[in-house]
Formats: C-alpha cells, sequence, structure tokens
C-alpha cells in the first residue's frame, strides 16, 4: 500500500483565520485507495484541512497536491467534480428533486445523466428508483444523507472526502450507512478521507487513522496498531473511550441477573 | 350611494395612468433594490447603508417626497437641458420608486441572510461558480420572500399614488382631491374605491406568485405573471393619445374656485374647437413654475401671490400699478401672458362670525390687537408661511394666543364649531355670506389685492385663438356671482352643484 504513488499529499499546509490558526503545517500523503480517518476533538482543525482539498478553504501556507496538481492551480468547478463531497449538513438542495440534485455536478460541466444511471446511483445508496421524482422535504435524515452520497459519486470522482458525513444520523441508520460506504468504497475503487470526532467509528471503517491535536497531526496510525496501544497520549484517549464502553457492556453482560 | 357607481366607470383613463406609474415604480424600484441586494449579501457595510437610506426615504411623507422632485428636476435643467420634465410622470415615477425600494430591498436582503448554510456549502461543494450559486441556488430560494416584499411594496405604491395628483400626474387621486375640495364625497369615495380595489387586486395577484414561487409551480407563478403583465398592457394600451395633437392643459389649485374657473375656461376654449385637459388639484406652490415651463398651459393666479411669492416685493403700490407691474414682468421674465384680469378679488382676509365680532366689538385689524392673545387664529396649510401673515403681524404688532392649521374647506367648519375665532378667509369664498361671517377692514393697508387672472404659458402665449375665445371672461366676473358660484359647489345640501354646473351657470351670470 505504501508503495502506491499518493493520490493525495499535505505539503505544510497551514491555515490561518485572523487571530486564530487552525492548521499549523500538516505533512501527509494519502495513497490512492486508501480509507484514511481524520479525527479529533471539536477545534483541532479537522475539518479545515478538509477543506483545503476541494478549496473550499484556501490555504494561507504550503500546499495540497491532488494526483499531482496544485489544487491551486485548478479550476474549482473541476477540481471539485472530480472530489465527492459529503458533509453533516447534507445540504439537498430544496427546490430540486432527488434526481435533480444527483445530477447537479455533471450538469454545472454541461453533462446530462441518463435515467438508468441516476437509477443505478440511487440503487448504489439502496435507495427506491422511485424516490428519484420526489422533493428532499418528502425523505427522512437517512435517505437524504444517501441522496448526499449519491449526489458525491454522481461525477464519478476519484476521492471522496466526507466532513462528519454520519453526525446527525441515528445510530441505527449511522451504522448501516457507515457500512455501506465502506462498502461502496471497496466496490468502487475510490480513495475516501473521513472526517468524525468518534474513534469507534474511525477504527471500525478506516484503513488508515490520523489524529489531529490543536491544528498538528499527532498520530498516524492503523485502527489495529491504535488498538495496540500506539499513537501516543491524545491518540489513545480518544481510543480508550469506545473501548471503555465496550468493556461496560461486555461485562453488564456478563454480570449475573 | 348610487352615483359613487355611477362615476366608477369614468374613472377607467385615471385608473390606466394610475396602474402605468405604480407599474413603472415597482419596476424600477426591482431593478434596483435586486442587484443592491446582492451586493449587500456579499457585503455587511453595503448592506448597513442601503438599509439606512431606504429607511430613511420611508420617514419622509410621500407627499413632501413627490413634492421635493420639482426643484430638483427644475436645477437639473441646467445638466439635462429645458426639455426635462419637471411635473407629471417623470417626479411621481422617482418618487415612488425610492419609497418602494425599502419593502423590496429589506426581503431580498433578509431572505439572502436566512439561507440554509448547508445548501450554499453545497452549492460550493459541487463546484457552482459564484454566478451559478446565485441564480441556481439563492435566487430561487430567495424568490418567496422577495415576492411577499413585492408585495407590501406595490400596496404602498399603489396608495402613496394617489398624492401624485398634485405634482400634475393624473392617477386615482384625481378623483380624491377633487372630492375632498369639493366637498363631493361620493367622488372621494369612488376614487378611494378605486384605488383599494386596485391595491387589493395587485395585492392578490402577487400573493398568486408568491405562493407559486413557494411551491415551485411553474404553471402558477406563470399565470399570475401572465396575469400582471395583461393588466399593464391593458394599462397601456388605454393610455395611448387618441390625437397627436398636443391638447391645452388647464391647471387648477386645491380648492372649489380653481375647479370652477377652470371648467369655465375649457368650455369656452371646447366651444371654440380646442381639445382640453384638466390638471386638477395641483399644489399651489408648483402651478406658476409649472405654467413658466408649458406644463401646463392656462391658469388663474392672483396678483398679490404672484407679487409676494414671485416678484418677492412687500410694499402696496395699489391695486392698478399691482397688476401692470406683475404684467409685464410675467412677459420679461417668464414669457407668461397674462391676458387678463377677470373682475374679482380673492383677497386673504381676516374673517370672524357676526354675532361674535358684535360681541366683541371688533370691526377691524386694528381693534382686533388687543384681543388677539386670548383669541385661536385658524389658517389654510400655508397661511402662516406666507408674506400676506407675515405684513399683517408686523404692521398691526398682532398676536395671537393659538395658530391651528386647517384644509381651506375645513376652516369655516372650524370657525363654526369654535375651534378657531378667526380666520384667513379668502373674499371671493362663498361661505362669507352664507355663513354670516364679517371681514375685518386692513386701514393700514397690509394686505395686498388679489385680482384673478389668467395666465397663459409660453407655448400658447401668442395663440390668437385662444386669446379670443377666453377674451369675453376679462372683466366678466363679479365677486357676487364667484362667491355664489363657489358656495353652491361647496354647500352640503341639494342644491349643491358640481364645478362644471357652477361654471356654466357662472358663464350665464357673465352673460355668455
Amino acid at each position: 500500500m505504501d508503495t502506491a504513488p499518493p493520490l493525495l499529499r499535505f505539503d505544510g499546509v497551514i491555515c490561518r483565520f485572523g487571530e486564530v490558526t487552525a492548521v499549523r503545517g500538516v505533512d501527509c500523503a494519502i495513497a490512492a485507495g486508501s480509507f484514511v480517518a481524520l479525527v479529533g476533538a471539536s477545534g483541532s482543525g479537522k475539518s479545515t484541512l478538509l477543506k483545503t482539498v476541494n478549496t473550499l478553504v484556501e490555504p494561507s501556507g504550503g500546499r495540497v497536491v491532488f494526483a499531482g496538481e496544485d489544487v491551486a492551480a485548478l479550476s474549482p468547478a473541476r477540481l471539485r467534480r472530480r472530489v465527492g463531497y459529503v458533509f453533516q449538513g447534507i445540504g439537498l438542495f430544496p427546490h430540486f428533486t432527488v434526481a435533480e440534485n444527483i445530477v447537479i455536478g455533471p450538469r454545472l460541466t454541461g453533462e446530462r445523466l441518463a435515467p438508468a444511471r441516476i437509477a443505478q446511483l440511487l440503487a448504489l445508496v439502496e435507495l427506491d428508483p422511485g424516490l428519484a421524482g420526489r422533493m428532499p422535504d418528502e425523505l427522512s435524515g437517512g435517505q437524504r444523507q444517501r441522496v448526499g452520497v449519491a449526489r458525491a459519486l454522481a461525477g464519478e470522482p476519484e476521492l471522496l472526502i466526507m466532513d462528519e458525513p454520519f453526525g446527525a444520523l441515528d445510530p441505527v441508520t449511522r451504522d448501516a450507512l457507515g457500512r455501506k460506504v465502506r462498502e461502496l468504497h471497496d466496490t468502487l475503487g475510490l480513495t475516501t478521507v473521513m472526517v468524525t470526532h468518534d474513534m469507534a467509528e474511525a477504527l471500525l471503517l478506516a484503513d488508515r487513522v490520523l489524529v489531529m491535536d490543536a491544528g498538528n497531526l499527532v498520530a498516524d496510525q492503523s485502527p489495529r496498531e491504535l488498538l495496540a496501544g500506539a499513537g501516543g497520549a491524545m491518540a489513545q484517549r480518544l481510543v480508550a473511550v469506545p473501548r471503555e464502553q465496550a468493556e461496560r457492556l461486555a461485562a453488564m453482560e456478563a454480570a449475573p441477573g | 350611494m348610487n352615483t359613487i357607481w355611477e362615476l366608477l366607470p369614468g374613472l377607467g383613463d385615471k385608473l390606466a395612468a394610475h396602474v402605468l406609474l405604480s407599474a413603472s415604480a415597482i419596476g424600477l424600484a426591482i431593478l434596483i433594490a435586486l442587484p443592491v441586494a446582492v451586493w449587500a449579501s456579499r457585503s455587511p457595510v453595503v448592506a448597513r447603508v442601503a438599509l439606512s437610506l431606504a429607511s430613511l426615504v420611508q420617514t419622509i411623507p410621500a407627499l413632501a417626497l413627490l413634492a421635493l422632485f420639482f426643484p430638483l428636476l427644475l436645477s437639473l435643467r441646467a445638466v439635462f437641458g429645458e426639455n426635462l420634465p419637471t411635473l407629471g410622470f417623470l417626479p411621481a415615477l422617482m418618487a415612488l420608486t425610492l419609497y418602494a425600494l425599502l419593502p423590496i430591498l429589506r426581503n431580498a436582503v433578509t431572505a439572502q441572510a436566512n439561507l440554509d448554510e448547508g445548501v450554499l456549502e453545497a452549492a460550493d461543494g459541487v463546484g457552482m461558480t459564484k454566478w451559478q450559486k446565485l441564480v441556481l441556488v439563492e435566487a430561487p430560494l430567495s424568490a418567496p420572500f422577495i415576492m411577499a416584499g413585492i408585495r407590501t411594496a406595490s400596496v404602498w405604491t399603489i396608495g402613496a399614488a394617489t398624492l401624485a395628483t398634485t405634482i400634475g400626474q393624473p392617477s386615482l387621486g384625481d378623483p380624491i382631491f377633487a372630492g375632498l375640495q369639493t366637498q363631493n364625497w361620493a367622488l372621494v369615495l369612488a376614487g378611494c374605491l378605486a384605488s383599494a380595489g386596485l391595491a387589493l387586486a395587485a395585492d392578490n395577484l402577487l400573493w398568486v406568485i408568491e405562493v407559486g414561487f413557494a411551491r415551485r409551480s411553474r404553471w402558477q407563478y406563470g399565470a399570475g405573471i401572465g396575469l400582471v403583465l395583461a393588466g399593464i398592457t391593458a394599462a397601456l394600451w388605454a393610455q395611448v393619445p387618441s390625437s397627436q395633437d398636443r391638447r391645452i392643459v388647464i391647471a387648477s389649485k386645491q380648492f372649489s374656485e380653481q375647479y370652477i374657473l377652470a371648467q369655465l375656461i375649457g368650455s369656452r376654449l371646447e366651444a371654440a374647437g380646442y381639445e382640453v385637459e384638466y390638471r386638477d388639484g395641483l399644489g399651489s406652490a408648483v402651478v406658476h413654475s409649472a405654467l413658466a415651463a408649458s406644463s401646463v398651459d392656462i391658469s388663474v393666479d392672483y396678483t398679490g401671490t404672484i407679487w409676494t411669492n414671485y416678484l418677492k416685493r412687500d410694499d402696496n403700490p395699489g391695486r392698478e400699478a399691482m397688476y401692470e407691474t406683475i404684467a409685464a414682468w410675467e412677459r420679461r421674465t417668464n414669457g407668461v401672458a397674462v391676458l387678463g384680469r377677470l373682475g374679482f378679488e380673492n383677497a386673504y382676509a381676516f374673517a370672524m362670525r357676526a354675532e361674535r365680532a358684535e360681541e366683541l366689538g371688533v370691526a377691524s385689524l386694528a381693534d382686533l390687537v388687543p384681543l388677539a392673545p386670548r383669541l385661536t387664529m385658524g389658517g389654510d396649510p400655508e397661511f402662516f408661511e406666507r408674506p400676506e401673515w407675515l405684513a399683517v403681524r408686523d404692521a398691526y404688532g398682532i398676536r395671537f394666543g393659538k395658530s391651528r392649521n386647517f384644509a381651506p374647506t375645513f376652516m369655516y367648519s372650524a370657525l363654526l364649531s369654535g375651534e378657531a375665532d378667526v380666520i384667513s378667509a379668502y373674499t371671493s369664498d362663498g361661505r362669507i355670506a352664507a355663513d354670516r361671517l364679517v371681514i375685518f377692514a386692513d386701514p393700514k393697508g397690509a394686505l395686498p389685492s388679489y385680482d384673478a387672472m389668467i395666465l397663459l404659458s409660453p407655448r400658447i402665449a401668442g395663440d390668437a385663438g385662444v386669446a379670443k375665445a377666453l377674451h369675453p371672461l376679462i372683466g366678466a366676473i363679479s365677486v357676487e356671482a364667484m362667491r355664489e358660484a363657489n358656495l353652491a359647489v361647496d354647500r352640503e345640501d341639494a342644491d349643491k352643484r358640481t364645478p362644471k354646473q357652477a361654471a356654466t351657470w357662472l358663464a350665464g351670470e357673465a352673460g355668455l
């Protein structure tokens, strides 16, 4: 895996907003085909770093290289078509049908998607193709985020970036959609970067976990390595939470009546 | 009440003019407000400045805003030349557009500010340019709110457009102002009903469009927009002038005598084969300037008014000298022709109920001075600013306990009801005899004479046909006849006459 050429590289990325420095110089390469989770507490800079990839945030220093090119040099519209974006706010366009929402990215670059392709995209995220003509406000929260994922995949992106994608969903939907995304990652051969504050989710879905703290990358490990105690104090504090919860649940199960 | 329904069909012309004026003002306001709102959504400073300015405009009374455009346009003639209209459609359009800006701008800015953050982030995330984001996302999502602002603006504008009458733009305000002055309540109600009906119709139609936008029903908002356009087109069609020649425009100020004399002059000209048009209810201050600018062609004005307001004189050389000086001044300065005097005076005078005057033992202004601090003086809205009042005040050193403003029509009622003890009456007013009023003598000659005279605009100053048609009116109208005609229009009983009927009667009285 480490021998594959990196699809995405952060080169000393710094993000400053006035007095606040959200990202303090991150260097990191992400190989094509990997599923990377970016974990950290609120305010650790993980979302800001993610948004430098599709240029929603412009770094104050350093650069982001995607498929060999500096993203700052690419036209935003072209870049964003190649980088699928899923985020907590979902952001379906309320005045577009489900189908219109899904095809918006290709439409902006002048391409029309056939109804069969729309049905295929809906099927990928396990939605009834009959929903294509519905308006977003007729869908449940889980269905909406499935449409959000389908929209991100519509342009056949090389990279999928997700910012707390399941944060607003109920636990059952969250688990199901998480597994679904991992499955799509594997079957479609995607490269995925997912920001989450939930270490359990990161450990269960990703091949590689990056931990951020106060704008710095403090750990870069596989889930197994993290569970084995690697990655330093901050990473271990985050790993401790789900581990302890699992132990308490196991103990409760084992305890007699 | 039957009369209202008979009057309504006659208001078609005014309605069409009203629709066109309001629609133009709202359309222009939309064209200005929407780009400003887009700009404001990108810059908080622009948002603050634009909303403050629009709010500031709202604090100016609509009537004053309309009137302010007259001097503004007059001064702009230095830049745009003498053909720039100073009265009528242009100033009315400008004032109403300013007035319509606020609700549209505020709703558009608020709608933009309240757009869902997630939706905007998604628009960027899928790669929309700023323009695509505006057209595909921000505009359609803001449309229902912007329509609500346009609805508010429309109702305001249709209401305020009635005031355009005062600056010479025909509108549904014409019957309202004419009716108020002649106490023809059916006419007032007809004008109010028509403008209220128009406002309601516009409000409902725009509501249909607003809901159409909210439901994203193309059929619904399409039909609504189609109906609005059809209404405007119909109004435009109705306004296409029937003849190419410009008619002769007869102006009148806001009181009965002016309406009657306008009708009298109009009927003489029509009999001589001219086409005429009436601009009723103009503000007293704009009539003279409008005439000098040939925006209107004929007006009846009074020597004292011209003397003090335009020649800026405060001396009193006597009736004849004053008239001769004015006639020469008008020709020289404005190119306005003074055709002649009608034969009566409508001077400012101080009046009181006869029995009250007897009780107080007052017969002249000099007698009034010691009693004045205990009395209330009622004047028309401009009286206490007028040089006549200042002249009397300074000549006699008179100080009233209180002074109040009344619309001319209501001044007499105030006198009878005791809300005023003394009023600034007009000598040709029919109510002087009818209400048993006395007019105080002016021993110091502080009040100038007010001979009524016919003035012709520079455009028709040399028209021999007009002069010939109107010449029989010169010197033909006595103050008694004028009082009686005024009373016939102002009275409230069964003998009430329209200005047109009174004009016919007056023509007979003058031997025409």
